[in-house]
């Protein structure tokens, strides 16, 4: 059974680091659907997130074998509804005198702002889920995106959960944290 | 104190414990072999092609468990290593590769001789480095050792540019690591152990599985006692054997492809699986859907990302194997299997896997079994990859432990020469016997030049039967005898040995065999004998690719002399 799995990697922020770890996923003929990297709470370490289909099983040997990867320091498996996702997205679209208002109201719907504006074009930025995300670009479809670029999902988990675990964490099977494992212990507050 | 990048490789090197290095020099490692004159204490052994250096570096490493050092020059030098590092790394062999590279403002920029070969080799080795300036070498250097060794053991590439070799600067040698991302366990969990002393003690048919990682980890004794404490049987696997006592009444050899048929049934019947160090590798397991159908599994291995890899465990216990073994065994109990044995055993005698038929005709395994015979228990068998090698397997029963050297993941042909002089280099003075094929032999012999300036006494022997007989049984058997592109055209291999200065004989008659091998194995230096043995030989049993364990073909009735298959090979090649 397919399903979506967001993977996040805690790594050394060493030159080649990406490369290792896209590699092992490619042995196995995944496709990565998106990729966000970045610096995380912890200087030298980045944080990747990759959102990724595929059969339970293989996530999670692919994801053990990532932990072989020197400069890995924490691999999570996160389940769905253990975490908070959201995707930042930048659409260029056309607009003219008649129509720029209609498109501001759009924005406002959902919660996104107009950050460049021009006599012929507006650039859009919503914020949210993957979905939020695309229901928008749909809604503003017909005014003609001219272009569009996402960022790719980023995760946290819930509550008190750690999405990684400390790096003092000694015990290497610890390593791998498993979808699930991590019950939300306070409610969504969105 | 000031030093230039080649001194501090080398003093890490000597640091580290380092007595010998296998390569040859280019361009680009010009000013690291210049450094060499420095430490007399380093050898280096000037090998005839790249791949020899890293194979010889396995032999070395896999009887000493040490790590193994060998180095090329940039591009070709090290593309040409890259069958070595992937073989290492399919069989847990620490070894450290250290490749020249071009100088750093032309890398990434189709410099001459040059190949990203931390690219190339990403994905067969445990790490790699580019290293930029002097400054990093030592401590890369010092985490290299630390990685290829700890663990489940494996290779390492550092690549050198050429102007970082001769960059100068301060010495200072690490005393700590830090690599938060590598830290292997090596305890296993104590409630899992207990849990698997439970599974040992309700069973009533185990079965221990042991493999290479008994070796690595010499965990003899503790698999031993393990055992006869429980009387459980040990099957070996390809990499396995020589982990437990072949004479031992409980020794099993080897399952699964070419394993004996007594233990792909036992495997059927099994109703516990005890996998030490092993990773259920496809040519044990034969098709999955159908392996150890009543077993539930205790699987033990340093490496998390092998449990549940193939084989779900019941009880999965990361860590190393010997500390592992040690931990359980004092709390399994004390127990007889009798009617589980004795079943086996019954088996064993209905289903003689390895019994030579009678015949006047030179067989292969009637040559391997004499080998073993009257060479005692005693030296190296260093086997290369096909046929040969699995009647090496197969009739390999000796006692000594982490005897027996064979490539068990790679498979790669060539093999055996270089890494025997490996295996040599490490032990000068013991026996090291090189089994290899007409086919396996021509891609790597050239090594015999380096094997004679060195002195070193192997004994090599070549089973020709004028084919890539593997290829040639699969063409038999699934092919519908088709066979094409498998006769081997060789050339005289006495007077090729004569050439080098190898001393040759040659047998063509099952009489000769035995005299052939004694002359060799009195002679104090190196000796080849040639076998021209008979050409259609197969190696029964056999688990068709695909198929289950229990579909395991055994040998057919004894053949007539000149079997049709072999008239019509002659006939159609």
């Amino acid at each position: 059974m397919k399903t979506k799995h967001t993977i996040v990697a805690l790594v050394e922020n060493k030159p080649g680091v990406l490369n290792r770890i896209v590699s092992k996923w490619r042995q196995r003929g995944f496709n990565i659907e998106s990729l966000a990297v970045g610096h995380s709470e912890v200087p030298g370490l980045s944080r990747m997130t990759f959102v990724l289909g595929g059969p339970a099983a293989d996530v999670e040997q692919v994801a053990k074998q990532l932990y072989k990867v020197v400069d890995v320091v924490k691999i999570s498996d996160l389940a769905e509804e253990e975490i908070v996702t959201r995707e930042l997205a930048l659409l260029k679209v056309n607009a003219s005198d008649q129509n720029r208002s209609a498109i501001i109201e759009i924005v406002d719907i959902f919660k996104g702002d107009i950050v460049d504006v021009s006599p012929d074009c507006v650039v859009v930025e919503i914020t949210g889920t993957e979905d939020k995300v695309d229901a928008a670009f749909e809604m503003l479809r017909p005014y003609g995106v001219r272009e569009m670029a996402r960022t790719g999902r980023v995760a946290v988990t819930r509550g008190r959960s750690p999405t990684t675990l400390e790096i003092g964490e000694a015990a290497a099977e610890r390593r791998y944290r498993p979808a699930g494992q991590g019950k939300p212990r306070v409610g969504s507050l969105l | 104190m000031k030093m230039t990048g080649a001194q501090i490789i080398l003093e890490c090197l000597a640091r580290e414990g380092v007595d010998i290095v296998f390569g040859i020099p280019g361009g680009a490692t010009l000013p690291f072999y210049d450094a060499f004159r420095y430490y007399p204490q380093i050898r280096h052994i000037l090998v005839k092609h790249e791949q020899s250096a890293a194979h010889a570096a396995d032999g070395y490493a896999r009887v000493t468990g040490k790590v193994g050092v060998c180095c090329a020059t940039s591009g070709p030098g090290a593309t040409n290593l890259v069958t070595g590092i992937a073989n290492a790394w399919m069989d847990s062999v620490p070894i450290v590769a250290i490749t020249g590279q071009v100088v750093t403002w032309l890398v990434g920029r189709d410099g001459f001789q040059e190949a990203d070969i931390t690219g190339i080799t990403l994905p067969i080795t445990k790490h790699n480095w580019l290293v930029l300036q002097a400054e990093d070498l030592a401590g890369i250097i010092k985490e290299a050792f630390h990685i290829a060794r700890s663990g489940r053991p494996g290779p390492v590439l550092i690549d050198v540019p050429r102007d970082v070799f001769l960059q100068e600067v301060e010495f200072e040698y690490p005393e700590e690591i830090d690599l938060p991302g590598f830290r292997p366990t090596v305890e296993g969990h104590p409630a899992q152990i207990k849990k698997a002393a439970q599974l040992i003690d309700e069973s009533e048919k185990p079965l221990i599985l042991a493999g290479h990682g008994v070796r690595i980890s010499g965990a003899f004794e503790e698999l031993r006692e393990l055992a006869e404490k429980a009387q459980i049987p040990v099957v070996t696997t390809l990499l396995g054997i020589s982990s437990f006592p072949g004479s031992h009444p409980l020794c099993m050899g080897m399952p699964g492809m070419h394993g004996m048929y007594w233990n792909n049934l036992a495997i059927n019947e099994a109703d516990l699986l005890v996998a030490v160090g092993m990773r259920f590798d496809d040519r044990v397991t034969g098709a999955l859907k159908d392996f150890a159908p009543h077993a539930r599994v205790i699987h033990i291995d340093i490496d998390p990302a092998e449990i549940g890899k193939v084989v779900k465990p019941t009880v999965p216990i990361v860590g190393d194997v010997k500390r592992v073994l040690a931990a359980l065994n004092p709390q399994v109990k004390k127990r007889r299997h009798d009617e589980w044995l004795a079943w086996l055993k019954k088996m064993r005698e209905e289903h003689p896997s390895i019994d030579i038929p009678e015949t006047d005709d030179l067989l292969p395994q009637y040559v391997i079994k004499k080998i073993y015979e009257l060479s005692g228990d005693k030296g190296y068998v260093v086997t290369d990859v096909g046929q040969h090698q699995m009647w090496s397997a197969q009739y390999f029963w000796g006692d000594r432990p982490n005897a027996f050297i064979t490539s068990g993941g790679l498979g790669p042909m060539g093999f055996a020469v270089p890494a025997a002089m490996g295996v040599q280099f490490a032990y000068p003075k013991e026996l090291v016997w090189a089994i290899c094929g007409d086919g396996g032999f021509q891609m790597t012999m050239q090594e015999l030049a380096c094997i004679v300036e060195h002195e070193l006494p192997v004994k090599f022997a070549i089973l020709n039967n004028s084919f890539l007989g593997m290829v040639r049984q699969w063409q038999e058997m699934f092919y519908d005898n088709r066979i094409f592109a498998t006769r081997e055209f060789g050339p005289d291999y006495v007077k090729l040995a004569e050439a080098f200065g190898v001393v040759g004989l040659r047998v063509t008659d099952k009489k000769q065999v035995e005299s052939a091998i004694e002359r060799a194995l009195q002679h104090p230096g190196p000796a080849l004998i040639e076998f021209q043995v008979e050409s259609a030989e197969c190696v029964y049993p056999m688990v068709p690719p695909g198929a289950s364990l229990s579909q395991t073909i055994e040998r057919p009735p004894v053949q007539k002399k000149g079997r049709e298959t072999s008239k019509e090979v002659t006939a159609r090649s």
